[in-house]
């Protein structure tokens, strides 16, 4: 407890009610008594602390200064703004922006909905079928990409695969879905949508469990139907819920890369290059790594302008 | 009052087959591993031409064809020894241990042809060593953000949250670098200590540590006990929910790991399952038995940390959202 009181000293609302009495030394001193008195804490901290400089704070600030500079092992030099101008002179990477925000714009909100969908049907049930519903849907999610990407791979064969071959009991041709400029991207778009948003759908139902239950004994005196009751009671009292599942899965969608590099590469002619991929194959294919750091600070800024969006929209509310 | 009843119990039944049906959608393609890898790939009867392969006829078979024929042969063998014709039953006998042998072939191809048993190993002793060091470190990080104040306490802490909006594609290319420099490619070191760099685990744990009661922290003081031993004995105990999602996270985090694994190993010893599958399907890109079969070993410990721990993992993406 005499510790709070001697931190108290030193926070800045005291410092503004009454000018200091003591000169500004001896307050330095204090703030350096208070870390001799808390050295245990920091002793916590380091081995963290440590770990987090080297290979996150480091690396962060290295891939900015890299982004102005054309890398060399003996000594990098500064080239201004050249590796953005590429970057934004690059066909690929117009093309690749144009497919991520592509895929971005039908999947996330396509996966939201649908978790918003099935986590409703889910939550009236009775609880064995609650938990079983829910491990059915968020397997997948634990699944690692790289073999979801595999079994699609295969699903997506023209001449042997799954899904051809129900396409053939409707009488509808066998279309070469990854083989192809037209619809190697869609066929990415629909694996995405029809693997479901485990995640999302275990958050909804949570959200769902904290909703008073008096808001919907209430709708039912004045006459509401389920339907009514979803639109107007369930669905804004999870907009937060929902603003958080959309920034969470904007921000995974425009860094897809598995998919891509297990199921298409990036082809076939750029149909299906994206971000992260493309980002992927300057740096460590063609080493160039200038133009790559430059190319992932542009991928860190946009996904930051939708994270503020969100972020806007969710603090407006309330 | 009747009617309403019985609209209730359509309407129930309705929600049944429509959330049945979503679960085939969700639940087919980890069917299609586990069918493809033990699909019958080369099967011979007197009545065919030539062998043919389950894999990849034409329609597909929607389960391994392999359990139906041995029963159907053993049926055969029985009555066939019934009847007192050894030769054919011994015809039988064959045909089921061929099946047998074949169904599970490309299994027995993995382990011995291909590396997957090491791969297994690297991915499990790297995923157990990062979920370890994350769970130690975070919790102490954790524990003196959320209890302790201290000079510099709220700057580290917005700090480190800070960077958690950072896409981790940023520092790909300096840690590239970094690793090289340092010396370490080509290691496990170059996945382990960027690993045990992650920073949500601090977060989460910040988060949780809340809960504790600052009254059983000053009665461990009271009591003469240092700082380690108040966190290891009262604090960490207290934790275990926290700690139990944290850990099955990373867990799943670090084995499913991919982008950076396959930047950073070379050698087909060192391996993480992930690398391993990729290398495996760009060797070998039509042969699909075999590709669901690797794809089904890397799958299964997933599957099974799930279905046992399946309550932390609902904890953990209650408790504060998780990044994936």
């Amino acid at each position: 407890m005499e510790g709070n009181k001697t931190l108290a000293s030193t926070t800045v609302s005291n410092r503004d009610l009454k000018p200091p009495n003591k000169p500004i030394y001896q307050m330095k001193r204090n703030i350096w008594k208070e870390m001799k008195k808390n050295y245990s804490s920091y002793l916590f901290l380091l081995p963290k602390l440590v770990l987090f400089s080297l290979f996150i704070a480091f690396p962060v600030v290295w891939a900015l200064v890299l982004s102005f500079q054309e890398y060399r092992v003996n000594g990098s030099i500064f080239i201004g703004l050249d590796n953005y101008i590429s970057v934004f002179k690059s066909e690929a990477f117009m093309i690749a922006l144009k497919n991520t925000a592509l895929f971005t714009a039908v999947t996330v909100p396509f996966n939201i909905i649908s978790a918003l969908v099935v986590a409703s049907l889910i939550f009236p049930l009775g609880k064995i079928s609650q938990n079983f519903f829910r491990s059915a849907f968020y397997l997948p999610t634990v699944t690692s990409m790289v073999i979801i990407a595999m079994v699609w791979r295969w699903m997506y064969n023209y001449d042997f695969g799954l899904f051809n071959h129900i396409l053939g009991w409707f009488g509808i041709e066998s279309i070469n879905w990854l083989g192809q400029s037209s619809t190697a991207l869609w066929a990415l778009i629909i694996m995405q949508c029809l693997i479901p948003f485990g995640v999302g759908i275990i958050m909804y139902l949570a959200s769902m469990g904290a909703i008073s239950n008096t808001l919907y004994e209430a709708a039912t005196i004045d006459g509401a139907g389920a339907i009514k009751k979803w639109f107007y009671i369930t669905i804004p009292l999870l907009k937060p819920t929902t603003l958080y599942l959309v920034l969470l899965s904007t921000i995974g969608s425009f860094q897809v890369f598995t998919q891509i590099i297990m199921m298409t590469g990036g082809g076939p002619d750029n149909a299906t290059e994206t971000l992260v991929h493309l980002i992927y194959k300057t740096g460590f294919r063609d080493f160039e790594f200038g133009l790559a750091a430059a190319q992932s600070v542009v991928l860190f800024l946009i996904i930051l302008v939708f994270s503020v969006i969100q972020f806007r929209m969710l603090r407006h509310d309330e | 009052m009747n009617q309403q009843k019985r609209f209730d119990k359509l309407n129930k039944a309705l929600i049944y087959v429509i959330l049945f049906f979503f679960s085939i959608v969700s639940l087919l393609p980890l069917y299609w591993v586990f069918s493809t890898s033990m699909q019958l790939s080369s099967y011979e009867s007197p009545e065919m031409e030539r062998p043919i392969s389950y894999v990849d006829s034409n329609p597909p078979k929607m389960y391994p064809m392999g359990f139906k024929l041995y029963f159907e042969h053993w049926g055969e063998a029985r009555e066939a020894e019934k009847a007192g014709n050894t030769e054919e039953a011994q015809y039988h006998r064959d045909q089921m241990s061929h099946i047998m042998n074949n169904t599970f072939s490309s299994f027995v191809t993995l382990f011995k042809k291909h590396d997957i048993g090491k791969w297994f190993i690297n991915s499990f002793y790297i995923a157990v060593v990062v979920t370890l060091g994350i769970l130690l470190l975070d919790s102490m990080a954790g524990y003196v953000l959320a209890k302790k104040r201290f000079p510099g306490r709220n700057v580290i802490f917005w700090v480190i949250i800070s960077t958690m909006m950072i896409p981790g594609q940023v520092t790909l290319v300096p840690m590239f670098i970094m690793i090289r420099d340092l010396g370490i490619m080509d290691t496990h070191w170059a996945l382990i200590l960027p690993d045990l760099s992650m920073v949500f685990g601090v977060f989460l744990m910040r988060q949780y540590m809340y809960s504790i009661p600052d009254e059983l922290l000053e009665a461990s003081k009271i009591d003469g006990a240092s700082e380690w031993k108040t966190f290891w004995t009262v604090v960490l105990p207290l934790a275990k929910p926290g700690l139990a999602a944290l850990g099955i996270f990373t867990f799943m985090n670090v084995w499913n790991s991919f982008l950076w694994p396959i930047i950073v190993l070379n050698n087909a010893d060192l391996y993480t399952l992930p690398v391993g599958l990729k290398t495996l399907q760009d060797a070998n890109l039509a042969s699909f038995k075999l590709l669901m079969s690797g794809a089904a070993i890397a799958a299964i410990p997933m599957i099974i940390v799930f279905l046992i721990f399946q309550r932390y993992f609902v904890k953990g993406l209650t408790l504060g959202g998780v990044k994936e």
